[in-house]
Formats: structure tokens, C-alpha cells, sequence
């Protein structure tokens, strides 16, 4: 989301040098399992509040970078970041036990909510409810894509709005397999990010 | 419907291979995890997959639960870990041995580089999303105008979005859908 991914500021006072004592196992499950429980639609908030602000683990700075390579890595964001900070603390047990914070709690709602849904989703009243809500949350998305298009946008960044329609249309409109249009995509992308920034060097 | 085929063997190697491709994230996938529930496997209709969507934002926790979501409908509790674990597992060995050798060599500009091709292509996967979610979900007028005015206020307010869903909710309860 991009007003999370914008640097937030560092307050001058924190002890850089000196972090507090690295978290242990349990505390780092802990951590997670209530980051994770506060987000809904996103937990990468309350990530960055618990991990920064809360317990001082990270530098903002230092939160940003992990973040920065957690996006780039394929698959669901928070999840890479808590098996990263994990592991940075407390080796691959570390990296294990902030994933299963991270993800243990939710599932387990989760589970409650599709047994629940499995057995009264028929009822006219919930069918009603959720179709509503299903609205709501398709409109939330759509939200977030603009608020991340803005940015290229303002900068103008025409190749990449083309490379954006672009997949739209194949995924969304002509629905294509995604790993077919990746496997396109993405060596386009790389090649003309990679002529546009040379040439903006030369 | 593959029913020969044991149906937590294919979640675990669908989510498997899909989180290696889901760029961007969770969210990024969801027309391929449409596209594989509905079209290819058919294990459930459009309206189940939108339901599905709408209780994966109404829970707490990271977007990747609509994955667990999927896997209990397809194979009770058994799919809903095995599809979870396999979205989740592929890419958190790979976070990890990448930010081993990372830690390494520092300042490298390929990151940096790698990112900046990427966000257009995420973006484009989650734009996609939202109109197969819409397609799915928006089946009257009412519905698309409700879908574009949750979409304005989330843009132009800090609202918590949390309150836009029960909005939703309780205009559906309503019967106005």
C-alpha cells in the first residue's frame, strides 16, 4: 500500500546502537499473533507499529529495506517479512515461530468462519449480508490500485502504465494463465526498466 | 471435476506453485486462484468465490487467508492448513535463503531495479482482480454503485475499512443488493 511503503520518519531519539534484548522465541510468536489479529485488510500497518514504535526491533530505515525485499520476493508480503525478521533474530526457529504467529491465530478464525459459512452460507439473510459486503470489499481493492497508481501517474511513467494495461487485459479481460503472462511480463519489465534508467543516467 | 485426482494433492501443488508467481502478494493471485477454482477445477460457482473473497476481508490477518478459505471448501480442515502451508511455505525458504545472501552483499542495485519493474506489473494483477471480483460480486446497479462508492471513500478518506464493509453488510442485509 503505498502510504505504508512511504519512509516514515525517524525519531532522533531512538537508541540506534543499542536495541533492547533480542526477542526470544515465544515473545516473537506473540508479537506476530497480535499484529496479525489487528489487521483487517492489512496487517502490514500494525506490523511496522508492534516492530518499530511498540518494541523497537527494527529502525524505520532498517524495517524498510526488509519490507523493500519482501515485496519483490513473490508470494503473500507479511508472511516473507515475518519469516525474515524471525529468522534475523533467532535463526530459522525464530523465522518459524513469528510465521506461526503470524499465521496460526488468523487461520484458525478462518477455519471457524468457513465451517460456519459452509453450514449457514444457504440462509437467505447471510446470503444477503455477504453479497453486500462482497461489494464493499471488491470497491476496497479497487481503492487500493488507484492509490498505487498514483504514483506513476504523477511521474508520468508511460512504460510502466503500458506494462500495467497490458496485464490488466491479459489477466482480467482475456484471462489468461498467469504464469504464461508473467513469464512474458516480467523480462519486458526488467529490460525496459533497466533502458529507461540508463538512459536517464546518460 | 478431476475426481480421480486426490483434492489436497492438487491444493498443495496449485497454491505451491501459484505463491512462486504470486507477485505483489496475496491479492495479485486472485484472478488465477479465480481462474483455477472456478473455471479449471470448478470446485466452487462465481457467487461462492465472492463470498469467499468478502469473509477473507472480514476476517483479521493477512489477505493470504482467502487460500485457507478456498482449501476448507474444497477439503475441510485438511485443505484449508495444506493450501494455507503451501501458499505460504515455497516463498518463506525463498525470503529466507535471499535475505541470508542479501545480508552478504549489501547495496546491491538489483533489488532496487527488480522492484521497479515489478510495481507495474503488481498493480496490473491486482486491477484485474478487482474486476473479476466485480464481475462476480456486482450483479445489479445497486451493487456496482455501492462497489464505487466503498472504492471513492476508501480512496479519498482514512476511513477504517472495516466500517465500509458493514456498510456493505447491512445494505445487503437491507435487500437493496
Amino acid at each position: 500500500m503505498p502510504q505504508d511503503s512511504l519512509p516514515a520518519a525517524v525519531p532522533a531519539d531512538l537508541p540506534l546502537s543499542q536495541p533492547p534484548t533480542p526477542p526470544g522465541l515465544l515473545e516473537l510468536f506473540v508479537a506476530f499473533a497480535k499484529m496479525s489479529l489487528a489487521g483487517f485488510g492489512g496487517v502490514l500497518v500494525w506490523a511496522r507499529r508492534g516492530i518499530v514504535d511498540q518494541h523497537r526491533w527494527m529502525t524505520a530505515e532498517e524495517f524498510n529495506e526488509t519490507f523493500a525485499l519482501c515485496h519483490f520476493l513473490p508470494g503473500p508480503n507479511i508472511v516473507n517479512l515475518s519469516v525474515v525478521f524471525g529468522s534475523r533474530f533467532r535463526g530459522i526457529a525464530g523465522g518459524v515461530a513469528a510465521f506461526a504467529g503470524l499465521i496460526g491465530p488468523p487461520v484458525m478464525i478462518a477455519i471457524i468462519l468457513a465451517a460456519l459459512y459452509a453450514r449457514y452460507g444457504e440462509i437467505d439473510a447471510l446470503r444477503r449480508i455477504l453479497a453486500g459486503v462482497s461489494c464493499a470489499a471488491v470497491g476496497l481493492l479497487i481503492a487500493v490500485v488507484f492509490k498505487m497508481m498514483m504514483p506513476l501517474v504523477k511521474k508520468r511513467e508511460v512504460a510502466g502504465l503500458m506494462i500495467l494495461v497490458a496485464v490488466f487485459v491479459a489477466i482480467g479481460v482475456l484471462r489468461l494463465p498467469l504464469q504464461m503472462v508473467l513469464l512474458v511480463a516480467i523480462p519486458l519489465s526488467l529490460g525496459i526498466t533497466l533502458f529507461v534508467r540508463r538512459r536517464g543516467n546518460a | 471435476m478431476n475426481s480421480d485426482a486426490n483434492p489436497v494433492a492438487t491444493l498443495v501443488w496449485t497454491f505451491a506453485l501459484m505463491s512462486l508467481f504470486a507477485v505483489g502478494g496475496a491479492n495479485s493471485a486472485i484472478p488465477e486462484m479465480h481462474r483455477v477454482a472456478v473455471d479449471v477445477q470448478h470446485w466452487m460457482d462465481d457467487r461462492q468465490f465472492a463470498d469467499i473473497f468478502a469473509i477473507s476481508q472480514l476476517s483479521p490477518g493477512p489477505n493470504v487467508l482467502i487460500v485457507t478459505l478456498i482449501g476448507y471448501h474444497v477439503a475441510g480442515i485438511a485443505g484449508a492448513l495444506a493450501a494455507t502451508v503451501a501458499m505460504c511455505g515455497p516463498t518463506a525458504v525463498l525470503a529466507y535463503y535471499v535475505s541470508r545472501l542479501l545480508a552478504r552483499s549489501s547495496h546491491s542495485r538489483w533489488p532496487a531495479i527488480i522492484q521497479a519493474a515489478l510495481v507495474p506489473l503488481s498493480i496490473g494483477l491486482m486491477g484485474a482482480s478487482g474486476l473479476i471480483l466485480a464481475v462476480a460480486s456486482d450483479r445489479s446497479w445497486v451493487a456496482g454503485l455501492i462497489t464505487v462508492s466503498a472504492a471513492a471513500l476508501a480512496f479519498a478518506t482514512r476511513l477504517n475499512p472495516l466500517w465500509i464493509l458493514l456498510a456493505g453488510g447491512a445494505f445487503g442485509f437491507a435487500g437493496v443488493v
